[in-house]
């Protein structure tokens, strides 16, 4: 069964949309500019998410993940020492699409702010999903892996076709994939959340467990 | 006995849900559940004939996804023949005495239409037309197209069912929390459209639970002039104790719907959760009520795919600007295809305030028909309000209103009898309100008794074709009042007769009026005002006009339309704003050291109004090409060289770039008009590669390219091969511009730059996008890889350097 879920506005983080903006610092116009636009957003945006739960087996070469299989040894690692997953897909809507497209015939600069926006809603939508996720496992004692998506690394991303296909993404959120695998709306994600009853060491969800070194906004 | 004349005197009951009953019977996540009904046909007959016994008049089959997208066409007809075979045995061996229905079941197909998906409109009307022609053949009753959640798609199906069978057609939509659909329409919006085009009951399914959907089911009942149908969940779906449970059961929900059945639902059911003991319950607890008559209400609106405009109260503004008599510039635009002027000219209508758009873009030496389908999908990606189609030629015109995602403003028709003849069957098949203009044959009565004598006529012969009053509004003719003194009047008494007796509503074209004479806005401002007075519903004007939103404003505040006067407040206070920033803006002598001039720094520091204001006043005393070359330029080259030493971050480039472009903008009306022309550097054909839907990459390369004087041919987004080869080859570019955002699309890019290769082989090749490497455009045979906007444009000066040498 595919449970349905709508979250009130997480909390923006005007940092993370400046960067996305590409400025690692911003100027008062910038910062004005970025205000301008929640503004305008108002409550154009909804936030929701359906989800659904997997048992999960590994294989020798990858992992069986009940719904389909794969090959993906990125993902087989990702979930070493899980027995269950959470596969979930987000969206924020299409109305930020709008307005970027809107935007990019008058103002091609606040098409690039409301992108930045959408990505940064997308992904808070994600950790407010994910922060429930991991509070109601550790109520069971279980843990939570990082988040893992197709086309990380080696899970091929035409893994999306049966995610949509069990999860039932259109009827549930709206959310549609074409056949580039490209989501409609843009502004959207699915994943994959590990469930295990180990918590695993070293576990690297920041900068350090990234092997893009050269990274502009690389951090300690 | 057809359904809807049982309809007629009766409530008719639906089934409930078969999804969650095929799981419980152990259909599999992601398995298509249309595959049972030849493999488990036992199953889906038994889940039919439980809902015929249960009460339900109608059952639908079980084809939800069965479509040409998800089943070759053979697999298809096997699948919707066994689906209509299970209904008909379950109809045969059910007990129950009531009239039985069997519907054919169509849900959406999964993918989103353009402009924000890649599917096409007129392939969604395929895909749909297909599943109606087989499931007609197999002999349904009727068509439930139900669950759609965008709005465009759910007319490509409703057009599909009436193109190809003469069925009747219920059209169901999935509304959330919010009482929109998923893509933002209101339910006004969905009936005006749905209703327009014929559907004989529309309503609500699937999302949520009665409770919920009480808001949509109540604006429904308020605006429809057809039965409404509710179908809800029973609730939502909760895991309780490792077990999946729908949280509003069977009383409940019997308790809730038949609460709706009373308030004057006509059709109802069930969706998501519910089962046969669901409907059963809800048969009896409503069986004693009796159906609420449907009536006409009388409302004539037109929507956009969010919203409707309803004429009758507040004046309806219809914005005249995108039109090219008299507009050298807008003729230009369309010359050279470039719809982004086209668009612009819309988004500042709107941010004036106007309600709908009148778009025309008949030009004779463009293709009319293309230009218009165009402009009217361009529009509605970037704008929604409702568009009024403006033409003579009346195959754009149906190219139009076939692709128009809403109920149109349509103009117009007259009382010629080969125009109504042309327009009345357009505005039958695919709804709209359509302006009558009051001549005929004869030309444009004197008196008004001549105009009101056409008006009747009109009305008597769309009559004729089934189209009532509540879509025909009256253009009364304004005519230039220096030709002849009583013109005016002429007008104004017929506003007021087709008002007064006929009970219909107006539009006019209130500037012609003044026609001929010194200071027209003044003129204007007060036959908008008289004709208001005299009943006039909606004028199709220039929302720049200060006299006439003068008009528009005051006379909403003096006729209590405007609570507490607060659109006159902010109208009024905006236009002081307007005139203080002008004077402030006046070029100043003292430049600070950094900037040559005023308006390098305004470039530089990306300040688009001033930017614009400065040039104006420039242009007093300098030739055009010395702005260019003093000002603009250095302060594009500043800021793109902080961009490249990344001092500079995009959004201040592009700040710069869109003051520089607000510059260009003002230079280019003023050579328009001087007859001269800029000095350009060579064409560059520039596209977001097939199946990409991404392009805000592309625009900013665009908008350098064109600051820095290249001629940009943009293809848009999701562009096939054989387009860029043709834009290439026609326009004899030197360069052209790929860009992709995922890997999957890359393949596309690879393609089109083969055959670009074959087919114009002078051309070079740059490419970009997120998902672009060095190592990638190299392996795709690319010319150059251009990591951002700025190497772009010096790659493009590289190759007009050479081209020129």
């Amino acid at each position: 069964m595919v449970y349905l879920k709508l979250y009130p506005e997480p909390k923006y983080n005007i940092k993370e949309i400046l960067r996305y903006m590409g400025c690692r610092k911003a100027d008062d116009s910038i910062s004005g500019l970025v205000n301008e636009c929640i503004t305008e957003l108002s409550d154009k945006l909804t936030y929701k998410v359906c989800y659904t739960e997997f048992s999960i087996h590994p294989t020798e070469d990858g992992v069986d993940l009940s719904f389909m299989q794969t090959n993906s040894r990125g993902l087989k690692m990702n979930l070493f020492g899980c027995e269950k997953i959470v596969l979930f897909a987000a969206t924020v809507g299409l109305e930020i699409d709008r307005l970027i497209a809107r935007y990019g015939v008058i103002s091609p600069v606040k098409s690039v702010a409301f992108q930045a926006i959408g990505a940064e809603r997308i992904e808070s939508l994600c950790d407010m999903f994910n922060d429930e996720v991991r509070s109601r496992a550790a109520a069971e004692n279980l843990y939570t892996r990082p988040r893992f998506s197709a086309g990380y690394g080696d899970f091929e991303l035409s893994a999306q076709r049966e995610i949509f296909k069990v999860l039932d993404c259109q009827r549930k959120i709206g959310l549609t994939l074409n056949d580039s695998l490209i989501m409609s709306p843009s502004k959207s994600v699915t994943a994959i959340i590990g469930i295990s009853d180990k918590p695993r060491e070293n576990c690297a969800e920041h900068c350090s467990g990234c092997s893009k070194t050269d990274c502009e906004f690389r951090g300690e | 006995m057809n359904i809807l004349s049982y309809l007629k005197d009766n409530i008719v009951f639906l089934d409930g849900g078969m999804g969650t009953l095929l799981q419980s019977e152990g259909l599999n996540p992601g398995e298509y559940p249309e595959y049972w009904n030849f493999s488990h046909s036992d199953i889906i007959q038994k889940i039919h004939r439980s809902y015929f016994d249960a009460g339900s008049h109608v059952v639908c089959t079980n084809t939800f996804g069965a479509n040409l997208l998800k089943f070759p066409e053979e697999e298809l007809k096997k699948i919707i023949s066994a689906a209509v075979e299970n209904a008909n045995a379950a109809r045969a061996s059910a007990a129950g005495k009531q009239p039985k229905f069997i519907a054919l079941d169509i849900g959406p197909t999964g993918r989103l239409l353009k402009p924000y998906g890649d599917f096409d409109f007129e392939d969604a009307v395929k895909v749909f037309s297909k599943t109606v022609q087989i499931g007609a053949k197999c002999g349904v009753d009727l068509i439930l197209i139900e669950t759609m959640n965008d709005s465009y798609e759910t007319k490509a199906a409703l057009l599909a069912a009436k193109e190809n069978c003469d069925l009747p057609v219920f059209v169901s939509n999935a509304y959330g929390e919010d009482e929109k659909l998923m893509t933002g329409a209101s339910p006004e919006a969905m009936s005006a459209m749905l209703e327009g085009m014929g559907a004989d009951a529309i309503g609500v399914n699937c999302s949520l639970g009665p409770k919920q959907l009480s808001g949509v089911v109540k604006r429904l009942l308020k605006c429809s002039s057809v039965p409404i149908l509710l179908k809800p969940n029973a609730g939502l779906p909760k895991s309780v104790d490792g077990r999946t449970v729908y949280d509003v059961l069977p009383d409940e929900f019997a308790e809730d719907v038949a609460g709706q059945i009373a308030d004057g639902v006509r059709v109802a059911g069930g969706c998501c959760g519910t089962t046969p003991e669901y409907i059963r319950t809800l048969t009896e607890r409503a069986s004693g009520i009796k159906p609420v008559p449907v009536t006409e209400k009388n409302i004539m609106c037109v929507s956009s795919y969010t919203h409707t405009v309803e004429f009758g109260g507040s004046p309806v503004l219809i914005g005249e600007r995108i039109n090219p008599t008299g507009k050298k510039r807008f003729k230009q635009a369309l010359k050279e295809n470039d719809i982004g002027y086209i668009l612009q000219e819309g988004i500042s209508q709107q941010e004036k305030g106007v309600h709908v758009l009148d778009v025309n873009v008949g030009l004779p030496e463009i293709d009319e028909k293309e230009m218009l389908k165009t402009a009217v999908c361009e529009l509605q990606a970037v704008i929604d309000l409702p568009l009024q189609i403006d033409t003579t030629d009346v195959g754009a015109m149906e190219a139009a209103l076939r692709r128009y995602n809403g109920k149109a403003m349509i103009n117009s028709v007259s009382g010629k009898a080969e125009v109504m003849r042309e327009i009345f069957p357009l505005v039958k098949k695919y709804g709209g309100v359509v302006v009558a203009l009051t001549l005929d044959d004869d030309g444009i009565p004197e008196t008004a008794e001549g105009r009101v004598k056409i008006a009747e006529k009109i009305l008597g012969t769309a009559a004729e074709y089934g189209i009532s009053k509540k879509n025909i509004i009256f253009d009364t003719l304004a005519m230039a009042v220096s030709a002849d003194p009583t013109a005016a009047l002429a007008t104004l008494e017929t506003l007021r007769i087709i008002r007064d007796r006929l009970g219909c509503y107006t539009s006019l074209g209130v500037s012609n009026v003044s026609f001929g004479l010194p200071s027209r806005g003044a003129i204007n401002g007060e036959f908008f005002s008289l004709a208001l007075e005299n009943g006039l519903s909606a004028a199709i004007m220039n929302p720049y006009s200060d006299d006439m939103m003068k008009t528009y404003y005051s006379y909403r505040a003096l006729k209590g339309m405007d609570e507490n006067f607060a659109d006159y407040i902010s109208f009024m206070s905006n236009r002081q704003e307007t005139v203080s920033v002008t004077a402030k803006s006046m070029p100043q002598n003292a430049s600070s050291a950094e900037y040559a001039s005023e308006l390098q720094k305004a470039v530089a520091q990306g300040l688009k109004t001033k930017a614009a204001e400065l040039t104006k006043s420039l242009l007093e005393t300098t030739e055009p090409l010395e702005i260019v070359k003093q000002d603009i330029i250095p302060a594009l080259d500043k800021v793109g060289i902080g961009f490249e030493k990344k001092t500079v971050y995009l959004p201040q480039l592009l700040m710069s770039a869109e003051a520089a472009k607000s510059s260009f903008e003002i230079i280019k009306s003023h050579m328009l008009n001087q007859k001269g022309s800029m000095t350009v550097k060579c064409k560059f054909v520039i596209a977001t590669v097939h199946g990409d839907i991404h392009d805000i990459g592309k625009n900013i390369v665009k908008l350098l390219l064109e600051n820095y004087g290249f001629q940009v041919i943009d293809l848009g987004k999701d562009v096939p091969p054989e387009t860029v080869v043709k834009a290439v080859v026609e326009n004899n570019a030197p360069l052209a511009g790929l860009s992709a955002l995922m890997t999957t699309t890359v393949p596309a890019m690879e393609e089109t730059i083969k055959q670009l290769r074959v087919s114009a082989p002078w051309c070079k090749v740059a490419v970009g996008g997120a998902v672009m490497t060095q190592e990638y455009a190299d392996s795709i045979g690319a010319d150059k890889y251009c990591r951002d906007a700025m190497e772009t444009v010096r790659y493009a000066e590289e190759i007009n350097d050479a081209a020129e040498k």
